[in-house]
């Protein structure tokens, strides 16, 4: 309980500053520290391999992405939040975060649920592989055509057109 | 193992909040587009804390999906900025007004 409160306001803290900061990079790097206090509260709710996976593909590939993208395009982050503003964004934004977040919380917490108890090795690697290969296995195959569709879309995308 | 469901749930709806506040405010279309990403994972943690609660393996599988969903997403966003940002050499959303006129 003590170890969920430390996590849940260190990412909460984590997710503010990556909104509220003015850096481009700074919000990034915060966004790292969001992605692994998720992953460890991934692995505290018993999904071990996805946790992980997590890591290795949030924190690691996309976030390394986002970070070559920031420094490939940085002439022009300094001034990008200084341009004519629009009327109201920022109030009327977070407005609307605050009202999402009370429609979210005043329609979930209502609901009454009663747990299941977990079946052994519940979200060990094999648990998840046995699901995924057998009775998912047609969207999962699904994401190898995603993925390709995505390699060639960018490839397509950012050519150059001499 | 403590899995006391609504903690979880208060916990995604809180990160899913600042992330829709940060997609509204934010005008660096990167930083939006980091803000969707929090999204994402609010929702994932969602998916995780009602897989375990129900013991149904269900919620983990999408999460795999949701990942991968997420890494094809950010390839193609992130080149769609790119090419953005050569056709105008500028990173404001609020001067991609093209479609208004």
């Amino acid at each position: 309980m003590i170890l969920f409160g430390i996590l849940a306001l260190l990412a909460l803290v984590f997710a503010v500053f990556m909104v509220a900061t003015r850096n481009a990079v700074h919000s990034a790097l915060f966004l790292i520290g969001n992605f692994v206090i998720l992953a460890i509260l991934y692995i505290t709710l018993g999904a071990e391999f996805l946790g992980l996976a997590q890591i290795l593909v949030y924190a690691g590939a996309v976030m390394v992405l986002f970070l070559f993208v920031i420094a490939y395009l940085s002439a022009g982050t300094e001034a990008s939040e200084t341009g004519p503003a629009l009327a109201w964004q920022l109030p009327l934004g977070i407005a609307a975060g605050v009202l999402s977040l009370g429609l979210l919380l005043w329609g979930t917490l209502g609901a009454v649920l009663t747990p299941t108890a977990a079946p052994p090795h519940f979200g060990s690697l094999a648990f998840l592989g046995r699901a995924l290969f057998t009775t998912y296995l047609f969207p999962f195959e699904i994401t190898a055509f995603l993925l390709l569709a995505a390699l060639v879309g960018v490839v397509v995308l950012v050519r150059d057109e001499r | 193992m403590n899995t006391n469901l609504t903690y979880y749930l208060v916990l995604g709806i809180c990160l899913f909040a600042v992330g829709t506040a940060g997609v509204l405010v934010r005008k660096n279309p990167l930083v939006m587009f980091m803000s969707v990403e929090l999204m994402w994972n609010a929702v994932n943690l969602i998916f995780l804390a009602f897989s375990r609660y129900l013991a149904d393996a269900a919620g983990q599988v999408f999460v795999f999906l949701v990942i991968t969903v997420a890494a094809a997403e950010v390839a193609t966003g992130l080149g769609i900025i790119v090419v953005v940002f050569r056709r105008r050499r500028s990173l404001d959303a609020d001067r991609l007004s093209a479609l208004k006129e």
